[in-house]
Parts: C-alpha cells; structure tokens; sequence
C-alpha cells in the first residue's frame, strides 16, 4: 500500500540500497537484538482514505456540545472571545506554522521579529519591563513563578491564594515537590483572599505571596494593600492575570508585582478543549537573567541592519543543562502569535473596548439576576464573572440548561464542598442583552420550580 | 536615504486607526465601581494599525521566514518532517476547537473517544501500559516522568535515590528535567562507537540511582544495542528506566520501549506523529509507564467505562496535575488524525524510510566529511567538521552557508560530544531527489573549503540580514520596542 506521505519508489529504494551497500532495509535495522525486535502488527487501527478519515473525524466532532452552536456562560480561566478572522489566516501561514525553534536567526527573522512584538505586547498590558516568548500556559508559567521565587530568594514557603483557579493551585504544588517547597494556602472570605490571614503567614522565610487578579471567582484582588503588607519583607510578589481585565484594570506592574503571568487564550485562541493555549511571563529587569524559557532581543547585523536572534541563552537547559534556571525547551510560538494579532487587531482602543465590554455586560447579568431573585453571592469589584447560588445542585441544572442550547456556568461545588448550589458564570462581549435576558429567564426558571 | 529596517507592527502604527469589530454595547451602560487605584490610567500602547495592514506585516514577516513547506530542514534531533494539512483542518473542526474543557464530560463524548483511542494508541506503539496525554511538551513529559519515578522511590522509603543517570549526549533538557525534578544530575561515558560505555554505567549506578534517563536511538543516531544489559544494570540496582521519546521516528513497528525494559516513556507529538512546530511550539508530550508505576500517573486519568468516557480524579497516589485541563488536545488531534491516516502499515514504513533515507545520505556524505561513527545509523546521523576546522572553516559556517542555497541547516554543535559536530536527520517525507540536491550542495561546500574559504566564512550572502551580532545581544538585551 502507498502512502502520500511517502515518497521512494521501488527504483529509488534500490538504488539507495545499493548506495549504502546492503540488499534489504531490514539489514540496517540489525542492531535491534532479536530478544526485542517487534513482530507483527502494531495494534492500532487501519489505515483509512482522506476522505474516509474526514468522515470519521468529524462524526467524532460531532459528538461535542460546541461553545459556537450553544450559548456558553462557561468561563473559569478558558473563555468565549471574539477571534478576528485574520488570525486564523496568518497562524496558517506554512511559514510560520511549519518553521522549527529560530536557531537560524538569518531565515527566521519573520519569527524572532513577531515574538519580539509578541515581548513588547505583553510588557504593555502587564506593566512590566521584561516579557518571555511564551510559556505552555498559565498554569503552569505560575508553577514556574514561584519556583523562580525560590530559588532567587533562597526560601522555601510560599504563599499561594485559594482564589487562583484551582487547577493552577493543583500544578503549584506538583511543582513544589521537586524543591520540596512549602505550599501555605489562604482561605478566601467573601470571594477574595482573606488578607489578615496572608499577613499572618508572611514572614522572613516566605518567598512569595501569589495571588490571581481578577481571581477565580471574578473578584478583583485589593493588590495594594498586598503590595503595602509586603514592604517589610523580601519576598517576592507573583500575580496571575487575565491580560484581558488589563485592558480596564491597573496592571500588576503598578502595584510593584515582581512576576506577573497568565494566559493568553483571551486574545486569539479558541478554548479547544483546554489547549494549546498560551502562557505568557512577564518579570523585571532585575529578573531577566533568571526567566524560563525562551527571550528574543534586537541586534544589528553585520551591515548595521536591525534583527532579531533568540538570547540570554546561556539562562537554558541546551546550554546549561542541569543548572538551568528551568528544563522549558518549547514554548508556544504559535500561540503567541495568534495572540500578537489579535491584540494588533484590537489595538489600543479595541483592547479597552473589548475589557469594557465584559465588564458592563457582566454588570448587567448580576443586575438581571438580582432582579430574578437569584443571589449573587459575593458584592465585591468584579470583572467579567459572577457566582449566583441556588438551592439545587448545578449539575443537574446545567443538564437542563444545556436542553435547553446553553452551556451553563462552572460548578464551584467540585472543587470547594462549601460552595455546593454556587455557579461561576463568564459573561463575555460575545454574549448579547438577548441572550443574556434568556439564560436569566431559564435560570430564575429552575431557580423557581 | 532608505530606511532599510523591516518595520515592526509599532511603526506602522497611527493614531485612531483600527482593526478590530466588535458589537455595540447592548445593554444598559452604569458605572463601574471599581476603586480609584484599580482604574488603569495609562493605555497599553498596543498598535493602531487597519486590518489590510496587520495581513501584509504578517505575511511580509512570514516571508522573512523558513518553514518545511519552504524548502529541506534536515534539523538533527527535530523530526522536521510534512505536517499533513488535513490535520490542520480537522483540529479546526468546530466540534473540536470550540469546545470547553470544563462542560460537563457527557457533552464531550467524542472529544473523549479521541483522546482514549489516541492513549491507547500509543500504549501499543511504546509498548508501555499506560499513557497519559497531560504534559505539554516533551521537557514537560520528561519532567512528569522523573517525579513519577520521585514518587515510586518514595513510597518504597527509598529517600536516598537522589541520583539521575543521563548519558553526556543527551539532550540539555534531560539533566535540566532531572534538576527540576529535585535529582541530581549524573552523567554516564559514551564509549567509541557512540553508544553508552557499560563499564562506566557499572561504576555510576549504584544504590542512590533512582533512574538512567536514554534516547533510543541515541543522540547520535546509533541504537543502544546492549539496552538489554543496560536494563539489567539499571533495575538490578534498584533504578529505573526513563525513554526520552525524540527519536521514535526511528523504531515505529521494529521495536518498542517497553519491550526494551523501560519504566517511563514520553513522546514528541510534534516530532514523530507530526504536530506542528509552530515556531517552536505548541508541542505534545504524553507520558506511558508500566503497570508497576500506573497508580503515579498524573490525575485525572481518562478512562473507558462501559460505553462511556471518565476522567478518574480518586488516584491517591498521583503525583497530582502537572497542566491545567487535559493536555494540548489540538495537538493530540493532528497527532491522531495522522496515526489513523498511516495505521500499523504506515508507520512501519515511515521508520523504514526516515533510516533509509537517513542511512543514504550518511554513506554520501561521509565521502566529504568526518563520520566518526561508522555503523548503520537509524534516523539520523552525526558528521564532524573536524577536517574543514583545519582548513580555517567552522561548522558554523557551514551551516550559514547552506542558507545561501534555500536550505535549512542540519543541528549544529549537538550532541556535545561530537567536536564540531553536524546532526542531520533527513525524515521520511523527503523524495530522493531532495537528498541528492543537499548532497551535491554539500560536496560543493566541502570544495569551497579547500577553494574559496572566504565564501563560506562569509556566509550568508543571499539572506536578508546577514550574521547578527549575538554578543552585544546578550551584553545590552534590548528585549521590547521602545517608542524613540
């Protein structure tokens, strides 16, 4: 059988056989040892005909409920965002999406030159002066945060806000196994991290005080008293931010935030059943030498022109190998890419706009809900998500809903025993008056039965 | 006089230009009650720039780069094989890119049946028992993997096993992984044919090896023919086996992992199973293990019950999350639609391919340059630029001058054990016609040193930039655009 992947003929292999000196391919496979060579079949499915295949993948595509088709409230760190039609087309590009790592910075300039857009993008949104070139995702560009926090601070707590989303908490402390770091996690008290209880805690042996901003729950976290409690110590002060709410909020960077890290999802990236997305790292001057991952800086070449080349290598594990300030060897260049022309698209105002967007809309939802006799159940400031509380448990609501062609909110249940009858609900500029008035109406609907 | 920087996206930039739709503001508008401090007073200073503008930046920019569909990319160690495009567009499918990882798993059945279909693929290709798709990469399976083996030694109250065995042509990532993973770092010799010398694995493995970490075939494109007593050592100590998956492309259908004795393997979905680089990422890297080392597995666990799909989050002994969510499914999409477009078959022949083609250029080359390992290789091989460094050349010229002919050059200076080295792996999906092109290209290279050595000094010259000062880089970073 022939594969289109494949290109030797018969004559080809012949001759090639015959170059190399041997009758048979399988002779250059002879150091295999017999004991462990394979024989057979592997056992996996046949091979099936391009169009065959299509059919088969789309009936497996078919068997999904998709945020296009029903009317997601579905947020907690993964969000419905208009995606700008172009950017689909230029992370399409072969070039681009074919290219390997920029080792060869003289015919990857295209590349280096969009990462270094992508740096300076995010230095913007964050306030900070140093961006990386993508990290595999938030969750985990916030693990490798905070081990950087210890390792610069030569301290092993840390201490980490129960408000981060929770499986960002969860890979946290995966992370900190490897230091054997001390993971210390404050409670929240209506919806923001109890901030008597962090002061509590915060002492000479802290490393860093992490905290998510707007946090999981929606709630924008009061970072300057955060900033004022850590003027005594010399830990450091890591913030996990939707780079969306910093379009509307005061970025991290203002408030003396050390490292700040998120995802990028928001701008450019489809939910795809939680990734690829995009992490982004974003530090101080002071930590430049110190960040994971790839950076790419501007240079001349030997003409005096501008370009781009990856650099402050000698920080990476091809280089530094076990002493490497991480073992990150990809990033998430594409992303990042679909990221920069998003936020290109958007622009200085269409960014504004578009945090503005979600913040009225979701306004206007807790009014709705409030009018339904639904409760909202924390009255802080918020950004784009709302916790509404019933007396029935959300699972089955949310089968309900989705009869109904909605994708109900996230069930805080599982994840805190406490939270049971709460429902975490991303209202997006995505989500129209009309379609906001409707999932209010199912809702104080259920709510009422 | 002619500006001849290409502009970035910020010097097109114009005030009140824009790029963007977005719907009126539906709903009633109230005032944000947000506290004075919280309100961003200064604009991130994104571009102004029209859609028409932001297309031609980034097409200009992907023109300034090189993909394999732009032309040969024998990259050592990368497996820069076609990236089908039909897995392009079906990880586009609506059903598979607009779908939340949070939605109820009943919702998701399909996406589900992929990803388990997908698992245990793989459990038969690596032989191994169980496969997780979790870990984003292949550093990140590689990592997951070490604190699997952490946990297992553990639990047995074997404390003392700090020590990770990793060969000194492993790839960077493995002694940095062993780092992170709180190990210590301990190298092993390669011996004179390349493999792993078993005297000097003897003398480094001892009660403190919690595993040896190997590439099979190795870094140099050899294969470890005494894996067997390598296993026997490893094990017979107490340690365990680690398989770092880069170069699986060699072994698909003529030898598994598993079957070989190792504990842990991870795979570069984007590597072998032909998920994009993407420009350096996203990749995938599942991780499979043994029965032995299953219950560690990262949670939740997908699993088949009955006829349905389950994420098993009760797993006590798991060594936790390492990602948010459940990997980089759009990745693990293309992975899949590839495997199902090869089957058993197809992928047999793409090992028997990637080593013919990677055998052939070998035995041509080698009439030129330094092989300093002389049996068969597997998918790729190892030259020395020894020779032509004696005529004034460095292998980093070489490299640059191969850009003058269209071609990317093969990985240079890796493994380190190689003086001068030049890793070329041509991949399976290249015609004859291709390798013969390179081929004669490098014999002309190889002239050119004797020659003309100023003209691969020199190079590049057809490139739009010429060598970039890399020093003053990294001396005085310049890391972001700065408005003048």
């Amino acid at each position: 059988m022939a594969f289109r992947y494949l290109p030797m003929t018969a004559e080809d292999k012949e001759s090639m056989l015959e170059a190399i000196g041997v009758k048979s391919t399988d002779e250059l496979f002879q150091d295999i040892p017999e004991a462990i060579r394979y024989k057979g079949d592997l056992q996996i499915k046949p091979a099936l005909s391009e169009p065959v295949l299509v059919r088969e993948m789309s009936r497996l595509a078919n068997k999904n409920i998709n945020t296009q088709e029903h009317t997601s409230f579905l947020g907690a760190g993964v969000y419905d965002h208009y995606i700008p039609s172009i950017v689909n087309h230029v992370i399409s590009r072969s070039e681009f999406y074919t290219a390997y790592t920029p080792y060869q910075p003289e015919i990857s300039q295209g590349e280096l030159q969009a990462i270094f857009e992508f740096q300076t993008m995010i230095t913007e949104l964050t306030g900070m002066e140093v961006s990386n070139s993508s990290m595999y995702d938030g969750g985990t560009a916030l693990a490798e945060a905070v081990t950087l926090s210890a390792g610069q601070t030569k301290k092993k707590k840390v201490i980490v806000s129960k408000a981060i989303h929770p499986h960002s908490r969860e890979v946290i402390q995966t992370y900190a196994k490897g230091p054997n770091l001390e993971v210390i996690e404050i409670d929240t008290k209506d919806g923001i991290t109890d901030i008597e209880a962090l002061e509590q805690e915060l002492d000479e042996n802290t490393a860093s005080v992490v905290l998510s901003y707007p946090n999981f729950y929606g709630q924008v976290e009061p970072l300057a008293k955060v900033q004022k409690l850590l003027e005594n110590y010399k830990a450091m002060f890591i913030v996990s931010s939707n780079p969306l709410s910093l379009g509307y909020l005061t970025p991290p960077g203002e408030f003396g935030a050390d490292i700040v890290v998120g995802d990028t999802q928001v701008f450019g990236i489809p939910g795809q059943f939680g990734g690829p997305h995009c992490g982004y790292f974003a530090t101080t001057s002071k930590l430049m030498r110190k960040v994971p991952g790839r950076l790419v800086g501007q240079t001349k070449d030997e003409e005096g022109r501008r370009g781009f080349v990856l650099t402050l290598q000698a920080r990476e594990q091809h280089i530094r190998r076990d002493k490497a300030t991480s073992n990150i060897c990809s990033n998430q260049a594409l992303n990042a890419l679909a990221t920069s022309v998003a936020l290109s698209a958007l622009g200085k105002q269409g960014l504004k706009d578009m945090a503005y967007q979600n913040m009225q809309k979701a306004r206007y939802a807790y009014t709705q809900f409030k009018e339904a006799g639904i409760e909202v159940k924390y009255e802080g400031a918020f950004f784009n998500e709302i916790v509404v509380v019933f007396q029935k448990s959300i699972k089955t609501i949310n089968q309900k809903l989705q009869e109904k062609g909605y994708i109900g909110g996230f069930d805080l249940e599982s994840i805190d025993p406490s939270l049971s009858g709460c429902m975490l609900i991303a209202i997006t500029e995505m989500r129209t008056k009309e379609e906001i008035d409707g999932f209010v109406r199912e809702l104080r609907d259920i709510h009422d039965e | 006089m002619m500006n001849e920087n290409f502009p970035l996206i910020f010097e097109r930039s114009q005030e009140g230009r824009m790029g963007y739709s977005l719907p009126e503001l539906d709903v009633p508008e109230v005032e944000i009650e947000l506290e004075e401090p919280y309100v961003r007073k200064n604009d991130a200073d994104l571009p102004e720039v029209s859609e028409l503008q932001i297309m031609r930046h980034y097409t200009a920019l992907s023109t300034r780069n090189h993909g394999v569909d732009s032309g040969f990319y024998p990259l050592g160690s990368c497996t820069m094989k076609y990236n089908p495009k039909i897995n392009e567009d079906v990880a586009r499918m609506t059903g598979l890119s607009h779908i939340h990882p949070l939605q109820d798993p009943d919702s998701v059945q399909g996406a589900l049946e992929l990803m388990y279909d997908l698992q245990t693929s793989l459990e038969a290709i690596t032989g191994m028992n169980t496969v997780t798709l979790q870990p984003a990469a292949g550093a990140h399976g590689e990592w997951t993997g070490l604190m699997m083996i952490r946990a297992f030694h553990e639990t047995n109250g074997d404390y003392h096993r700090t020590k990770v065995i990793v060969p000194d042509s492993a790839h960077g990532t493995n002694p940095a992984s062993a780092t992170v993973a709180g190990f210590e770092a301990v190298t092993v010799k390669s011996n004179e044919q390349g493999l792993v010398d078993l005297d000097d694995l003897r003398r480094v493995v001892d009660e403190n090896t919690a595993a040896l970490m190997l590439t099979n075939p190795n870094t140099l494109g050899l294969f470890e023919e005494h894996i067997l007593e390598m296993a026997e050592i490893v094990h017979g100590a107490g340690g365990k086996l680690y398989y770092d998956g880069a170069n699986l492309n060699a072994i698909l259908g003529y030898a598994r992992p598993g079957d070989m004795g190792f504990d842990v393997v991870h795979l570069n979905l984007h590597k072998t199973f032909t998920g994009p680089h993407g420009g350096g990422g996203p990749g995938s890297g599942p991780v499979g293990v043994t029965s032995e080392l299953a219950p560690y597995l990262p949670k939740p666990l997908l699993k088949k019950q009955h006829d349905r799909f389950v994420f098993e989050h009760d797993r006590p002994q798991s060594i936790g999350r390492v990602k948010p969510y459940f990997g980089n499914f759009g990745i693990n999409v293309r992975a899949y639609t590839y495997i199902r477009t090869m089957g058993p078959e197809g992928l047999r022949q793409v090992s028997e391919y990637a080593v013919l083609n990677a055998n052939y250029m070998m035995r041509e080359l080698q009439k030129d340059f330094d092989l300093p390992f002389t049996q068969h290789c597997k998918h790729e091989f190892v030259l020395s630029g020894k020779r032509q460094k004696k005529l004034g050349v460095r292998t980093l010229d070489i490299a640059k001058r191969l850009l003058d002919f269209g071609y990317h050059p093969p990985t240079i200076y890796f493994p380190i054990n190689v003086e001068e080295a030049m890793m070329v792996e041509p991949t399976e999906t290249e015609a004859k016609e291709t390798l013969d092109e390179f081929i004669a290209v490098m014999r002309q290279i190889s002239k050119e040193v004797k020659e003309n050595p100023e003209v691969v000094q020199e190079a590049p010259h057809t490139t739009i930039v010429s060598r970039l000062d890399e020093t003053t880089a990294a001396r005085k970073p310049v890391l972001t655009y700065k408005k003048e």
